[in-house]
């Protein structure tokens, strides 16, 4: 939040996603009320909430999939959500996102997934994406002959990691995770939380990332963003930890909480 | 098609002279098809070392920080001493992270196919799974054979009458607006047809019998086979199949219920119920539409119509159309459920499976109405 600059007394940081006023909604039901959000380059932000807190909805309507009905939605300074054609498209090309069951193609090899923005975008020869796709096939630690698997050939977290694979395609800045670890066993979420903190430093990336797991949450996480009322509350897992809100702090200091905490340090 | 790329001005740029390699500016993807294109006709020139120094590059993504690190083992295999390839301190990780799984990917080479073995791979695979389509298919036409063999034999027992009227209404009651009108409409087309070709040699009256003997041996019972395989085959497959997508038919059987008995028997006898009946319906209408339409083209009041149709057709003409749709109903119902069973737990598989299964109970019902016309011409019915 804007307020949190100053307490730290950091310099000003170069804001990425820009969310102000935000009201959504479905028929009578608000969903998100006058909700505000800075996201800063280059860190991690895990957004959590209760079932329905609309954590989904917050990100699909940054990413344009959800229309807002007031508020601003600003992603690289440029208006989101409103934009449309080449302009969406110009921001498009800058952000990857990886859906909860990973969404690829269920026709396509996980190669040819991962061709899609290659050959929509860039006039690179085949070869060169035939490359780039082992190379992200490997990136993502996924096996070599992942590359001409089918999705239904796939294990559920192999999905998720071919699907972080095609998120990366175009080398974005930023990357949106929905659940990235819901469904995988400890062990798998634990590498897949080990894989995304490793590609953020590596890449650079900017990261949102609306998740369940706390372990993930305590693991890479340099900010957490709490739905919470339709309002939403951000701070570091610190923070957060002496906040009253009775829901906040049950989440942090409940038993998962604690383990999970704990087990971070 | 829209571009990413950066073709007005050039903003990386690499140079090799004495043994140094130099790349910089913005080494991303936005610039990488002309870096490509470049480095994969790159002279190394003379010298068997040379040293690659990437450290003027302002920006590193991982397919700019890939074109570098091909390009060091391309200068590698051609036998000269490259050192590690120089890149500012930010983009270490990431030269690092790459090499690392590159190295691993090399230690366990992909076995290539080359195009045209790959296509003989995929015709190859398809035939073996067609053959083990139609083996599976043959047993679990076996299964669902025996299990109503058994239920017929103690029906009490594990019939359920229930579900069994349900799929009645679904797949009879429910179809008649659609199954009349379409046989009304062939009806009338056939009529109009016939009575075309027949007005030529002034035998307009003969419209009739081919309605009649047409209708009733072939159309009718056709034309509903193919509408319900199209209606209720799918609506099967669907059914059954995002039941296992959710997981239902698990459930069943961890409770120790017998899915064939519980799913499949309901509906290969209510389809086996409804569609005979549905074919006669189907029969009334078509001659309804013929009979309209023999009236108005050719003035055949409906008197001498169903005095001509009494002479044309009997008994054994409608049974030899009846006696088919217990067959139809009974191979659309065991393709539609055994599809279902199928699916496997995504969505695509749903789709995949209920178009199939419309088109091969579609394909069989035609092939087993040649089947039955071979045998009764051989017959002589």
């Amino acid at each position: 939040m804007v307020t949190e600059k100053d307490k730290n007394g950091q310099a000003k940081k170069d804001v990425v996603i820009h969310v102000e006023g935000l009201v959504t909604g479905f028929g009578k039901k608000i969903i998100h009320d006058h909700l505000n959000l800075d996201v800063y380059r280059g860190e991690v932000l895990g957004v959590v909430g209760g079932s329905g807190s609309g954590k989904s909805v917050l990100l699909r309507t940054i990413i344009g999939l959800n229309e807002p009905r007031e508020g601003i939605v600003e992603v690289f300074g440029r208006r989101a959500g409103h934009a449309e054609g080449s302009r969406m498209r110009a921001l498009e090309v800058r952000w990857g996102v990886l859906f909860q069951e990973g969404a690829l193609f269920s026709s396509q090899t996980v190669a040819e997934n991962i061709q899609v923005p290659l050959r929509e975008y860039t006039s690179m020869s085949q070869e060169l994406m035939d490359e780039i796709a082992a190379m992200k096939i490997a990136l993502v630690g996924l096996p070599p002959d992942t590359a001409q698997k089918l999705p239904s050939e796939l294990s559920g977290g192999m999905k998720k990691r071919a699907g972080l694979a095609r998120a990366l395609a175009l080398d974005p800045e930023l990357l949106f995770l929905d659940e990235p670890t819901s469904g995988l066993d400890p062990i798998s979420a634990d590498h897949f939380d080990q894989l995304i903190a490793e590609l953020q430093e590596s890449l650079g990336l900017t990261v949102f990332m609306v998740t369940h797991d706390l372990d993930s949450l305590a693991a890479i996480t340099d900010r957490v963003a709490v739905l919470i009322d339709k309002k939403i509350k951000t701070g570091t897992i610190e923070e957060l930890r002496k906040d009253t809100t009775p829901w906040i702090h049950e989440y942090f200091s409940g038993p998962r909480g604690h383990a999970a905490l704990a087990g971070a340090r | 098609m829209a571009s990413i790329e950066n073709a007005a001005k050039p903003d990386a740029w690499f140079t090799i002279e004495h043994g140094v390699f130099k790349a910089g500016g913005r080494w991303t993807i936005t610039e990488s098809a002309r870096l490509d294109q470049q480095l994969r006709t790159l002279d190394a020139g003379p010298g068997d070392a040379i040293t690659m120094d990437a450290g003027a590059v302002e920006k590193l993504d991982s397919t700019g920080a890939w074109l570098l690190l091909r390009t060091q083992r391309a200068l590698e295999k051609t036998g000269r001493k490259i050192g590690a390839v120089q890149v500012p301190e930010r983009y270490a990780s990431l030269m690092a992270n790459l090499d690392r799984d590159d190295k691993k990917q090399q230690s366990h080479p992909l076995p290539r196919m080359s195009p045209w073995r790959y296509r003989l791979y995929r015709i190859g695979k398809a035939t073996v799974e067609a053959g083990r389509q139609g083996w599976r298919m043959l047993g679990y036409l076996g299964r669902v054979t025996a299990e109503t063999g058994e239920m017929i034999g103690a029906p009490r027992k594990n019939l359920r009458f229930a579900a069994m009227a349900v799929q009645v209404e679904e797949t009879g009651i429910s179809a008649l607006p659609i199954v009349g009108l379409l046989a009304f409409l062939i009806g009338i087309v056939l009529a109009y047809q016939g009575a075309d070709q027949l007005k030529r040699f002034g035998a307009e009256i003969f419209t009739i019998n081919l309605l009649g003997v047409g209708v009733l041996r072939e159309i009718g019972g056709l034309i509903t086979a193919i509408i319900v395989a199209g209606r209720s085959g799918s609506a099967f497959t669907a059914h059954l199949g995002s039941m296992r997508v959710n997981q239902e038919i698990d459930a069943m059987q961890t409770m120790g219920l017998n899915t064939v008995d519980t799913l499949v028997l309901p509906r290969v006898i209510g389809l086996v119920i409804s569609l005979p009946l549905l074919t006669f319906y189907a029969n009334i209408m078509a001659l309804i539409g013929g009979a309209m339409m023999c009236y108005f083209d050719l003035g055949i009041t409906i008197p001498v119509f169903l005095r001509q149709l009494n002479q044309a057709v009997d008994v054994g003409t409608l049974m030899v159309g009846l006696v088919k749709a217990p067959v139809f109903a009974f191979v659309i119902a065991l393709v539609g459920c055994y599809e279902g069973f199928q699916v496997e737990r995504n969505a695509a598989s749903v789709g995949q499976l209920t178009t199939r299964s419309v088109v091969e109970s579609v394909f069989l019902v035609i092939v087993l109405d040649a089947a039955f016309s071979v045998m009764f011409s051989v017959l002589g019915v």
